[in-house]
């Protein structure tokens, strides 16, 4: 139920929405038809949101096969070219397929619009066909399985790359076509966010997942179009030899590793700022006090944008280039935790004094506190020249990469599912669910992946199908290997069950009402649950911020208690 | 206008504003905002190339410098004319837009058109040119007759790059040319006006990014 009396700020009609469960988005239109021609955002959200879901756990189920094999020295379940194939598919469906599209495509397509009071992206029609671009280029990638796959690595070095099977011309093919989703995506938000902002929505009251969502944009707009020109020189290279990464011909292997890394540095923090935006929604609301430091937060997203445009030859301090490129290289990689480190004390800031909330979207707030701390640590340890040396290619860099997109983006996106799921779907996940999965998640990761910090440490070398012949120096190989594969069920466990218990409650979960977390954000206290297909009855009128908790009397109403106004059982309100 | 509600909005809106826009001014600003955002996209695309252009010149520069004599630079320069024309009709289309002057309009959009066909021809001629004298990119560079003397290391990345980033923006053209024939048909359908002519704005800034890409390309390819 909506409060009874009037928010600061907002137009006098908009406490009067309409009860949650009658006309929405979802049943606005109705059949498979209307859903495949949407323009509307939310419904374009959820397209990825599905179709995301599907590769991950593709990705995922390669992942388990990987680290099956490893269960065992020698051959356990596959020989040494499926190992290698399966290994390049995991990396290149989790990376091109899931993680770069990503946060923005399935929450920053459903939330943004909404969180600066718009009906809808600038665009909507380039939404839609950046779907259908995207799920070309996914068709292209499953063709290069069907036509013999890749065992290259998700990387697709020169020479091998270029002279080896002609799977490699369906994957270049695969990442130029998604490449340009990602572009019209990253277009769409620059320009929402730039024109089509609410009255009184300045750009000193965005909400962070908005100041994320716009400076990942930037990186997507800027960089993903190196790795079109990339992919387009390898497939030339491959189909007609012309030589720019050949050496017979007067060309380089190393310039492909710079230009593909060119883009695919930047792709890293297109993963991880959208994650960011969403921690800092999550510390916000279920600390319920105002984000500390919003302008460096909201401004080292920008930092981190532009600075990691620079960093790209700290992939490649051992393929040859001069001491002098590294040493400067190595510097920037310091340079860019610093932004990173103001925003992870920040948050743990706005916990300081804060009401907190021990909700599963906090738990996952605070999983990514520990999980992406100890990557972005590690990185920066592998971005000192003396030390990466003998960690490079190890397992090592397996686990601060693990560490950093899975500890990072994809446990943020989980916990933003969980926040906004009410939103979305007008429904309440069971939250004792949600905690047990919760710690089988947090136990299962860092089973899997801690132990591979020390493996790599070791001196265990990355994308080796067997360590049989490592055994004599390093018995301790064989226990690791095994708990790492141990891990993995766990983790698998954990996230099986978040997908039992999301769909379960899609059926038979508690209906959600409107601001189930007592949060000031526009989605949670302008729409309905779910929202309507236009998202606001009237364009909102702004007069505070996104986090201003010190105003929540005069936007829930007077009468609304501390647990009763954030309670997800009980009423919201009067 | 704030705070109406989406039925008072309905009311009177003109046919080419689309719904989640609240005035004709903020779609079309918003289109070009957009627009301009997919040219900084083009320029990072071709810019790969130039580095490659850039890095294999500095590592080579007396054979770049050789293997560019055989490429004409007269036809180049003919080429650049012709560009530049192109830019200017599709300028004068946009201000005869303006200006509601639909049949100046269409003149200057099939101006356009026919410097773009131009253009292609000229490439033609230049490449059906070098294909007979042996001249492929990369492995396939096998130069004969009056151009043995060209069989020089390093020589085929030169070629590989000339064909590579002639052949994209090639293509470019030619994806213009074929939008530009989809405008012809909505302008002489009276499609748009004064009020409304994004579509023409929009497509008279891809052009002239075609145009500037050449400008970049022709001194570095030909003239040096």
């Amino acid at each position: 139920m909506e409060s009874a009396t009037q928010p600061v700020g907002a137009a006098p009609q908009a406490a009067e929405a309409p009860p949650s469960g009658t006309h929405n988005y979802l049943t606005h239109e109705r059949g498979l038809w209307s859903w495949l021609t949407t323009i509307d955002h939310k419904r374009i959200g959820i397209l990825y949101a599905i179709s995301l879901a599907t590769f991950f756990l593709v990705g995922g189920v390669l992942a388990m096969l990987v680290r099956m094999e490893l269960l065992t020295p020698g051959e356990t379940i596959m020989g040494a070219d499926a190992y290698n194939q399966s290994f390049t598919l995991h990396a290149v469906v989790m990376v091109f397929l899931f993680l770069i599209p990503g946060i923005p495509a399935v929450l920053g397509n459903f939330i943004l619009p909404i969180h600066i009071g718009a009906k809808d992206v600038a665009f909507p029609r380039l939404n839609l066909a950046s779907w259908y671009i995207f799920m070309i280029g996914a068709t292209f990638a499953i063709g290069s399985v069907l036509v013999g796959g890749i065992d290259t690595g998700w990387t697709f070095y020169t020479p091998y790359s270029s002279q080896g099977s002609n799977a490699v011309l369906f994957m270049t093919t695969a990442v130029f076509i998604a490449g340009f989703a990602g572009i019209f995506t990253g277009i769409n938000f620059i320009v929402t966010v730039h024109k089509m902002r609410a009255p009184g929505m300045t750009w000193n009251r965005l909400p962070l997942f908005v100041w994320a969502i716009y400076s990942t944009a930037i990186v997507q707009v800027l960089a993903t179009p190196v790795i079109g020109i990339t992919m387009v020189l390898l497939f030339l290279e491959k189909f007609m030899q012309i030589g720019i990464f050949d050496p017979a011909l007067g060309g380089d292997p190393v310039l492909f590793q710079h230009f593909f890394w060119f883009y695919s540095h930047p792709a890293v923090y297109i993963m991880i700022l959208p994650a960011m935006g969403i921690i800092s929604e999550l510390m916000g609301t279920f600390s319920r006090q105002k984000v500390s430091g919003y302008t460096f937060i909201a401004l080292s997203s920008v930092a981190i944008a532009f600075l990691g445009f620079l960093v790209w030859g700290h992939h490649m301090f051992v393929a040859g280039q001069s001491p002098i490129s590294s040493i400067i290289f190595s510097m920037l990689t310091f340079l860019i935790g610093i932004p990173t480190g103001i925003k992870v004390f920040n948050w743990v800031t706005t916990m300081y004094r804060g009401s907190v909330w021990l909700q599963t979207p906090m738990l996952y707030a605070l999983m990514f506190l520990f999980l992406f701390t100890i990557g972005g640590l590690t990185g920066i340890m592998v971005g000192v020249l003396a030390v990466d040396v003998h960690l490079h290619d190890t397992y090592f860099i397996v686990a601060h990469f693990h560490y950093v997109m899975m500890g990072g983006t994809v446990i943020a996106l989980i916990g933003g599912l969980h926040y906004w799921w009410p939103k979305i779907t007008g429904k309440m996940y069971n939250e004792r669910a949600g905690k047990i999965a919760a710690a089988l998640v947090f136990v299962g990761f860092n089973l899997t992946f801690f132990t591979q910090f020390i493996l790599g440490s070791r001196g265990m070398p990355r994308r080796y199908y067997d360590y049989a012949d490592l055994l004599d120096r390093h018995p301790e190989f064989l226990g690791l290997h095994q708990a790492s594969t141990v891990g993995s069920w766990i983790l698998a466990l954990g996230l099986f069950l978040i997908l039992f218990y999301m769909l379960w409650s899609l059926f038979k979960g508690k209906q959600a009402p409107q601001n189930p977390w007592g949060a000031l954000t526009l989605e949670w206290t302008h729409t309905t649950t779910p929202p309507s297909p236009h998202n606001f009855d009237r364009t909102p009128l702004v007069t505070r911020g996104p986090y201003d908790f010190y105003l929540a009397d005069d936007v829930f109403g007077p009468r609304h208690t501390g647990d009763g106004a954030g309670d997800g059982a009980a009423q919201e309100g009067a | 206008m704030a705070n109406t509600t989406a039925a008072e909005a309905h009311a009177h809106h003109p046919p080419h504003l689309q719904h989640h826009f609240v005035t004709s001014e903020q779609q079309f600003d918003a289109a070009k905002q957009g627009m301009w955002l997919f040219l900084i996209t083009e320029i990072l695309l071709f810019s790969g190339m130039f580095v490659a252009y850039t890095v294999y010149r500095v590592w080579h520069p007396e054979v770049f410098a050789q293997a560019s004599e055989l490429l004409d630079w007269r036809l180049g320069m003919l080429n650049t004319i012709v560009l530049l024309t192109s830019s200017l009709t599709v300028a004068l289309s946009i201000h005869f837009a303006q200006q509601d002057k639909q049949r100046q309009m269409l003149i200057c959009l099939v101006l356009t058109i026919l410097c773009a066909g131009l253009f292609m021809f000229v490439k033609y001629i230049e490449y059906t040119g070098k294909f007979s004298h042996g001249i492929f990119p990369g492995a396939g560079y096998a130069p004969h007759g009056d151009y043995a003397s060209y069989d020089i290391a390093y020589a085929p990345l030169f070629f590989s790059i000339y064909f590579v980033m002639t052949g994209i923006h090639g293509f470019h053209v030619l994806i213009g040319m074929g939008i530009f024939i989809w405008l012809i048909t909505r302008v002489a359908r009276g499609h748009f006006s004064s009020a409304y002519y994004t579509p023409v704005e929009l497509t008279g800034l891809f052009w002239h990014l075609v145009d500037i890409i050449w400008i970049f390309l022709f001194p570095l390819l030909y003239l040096i």
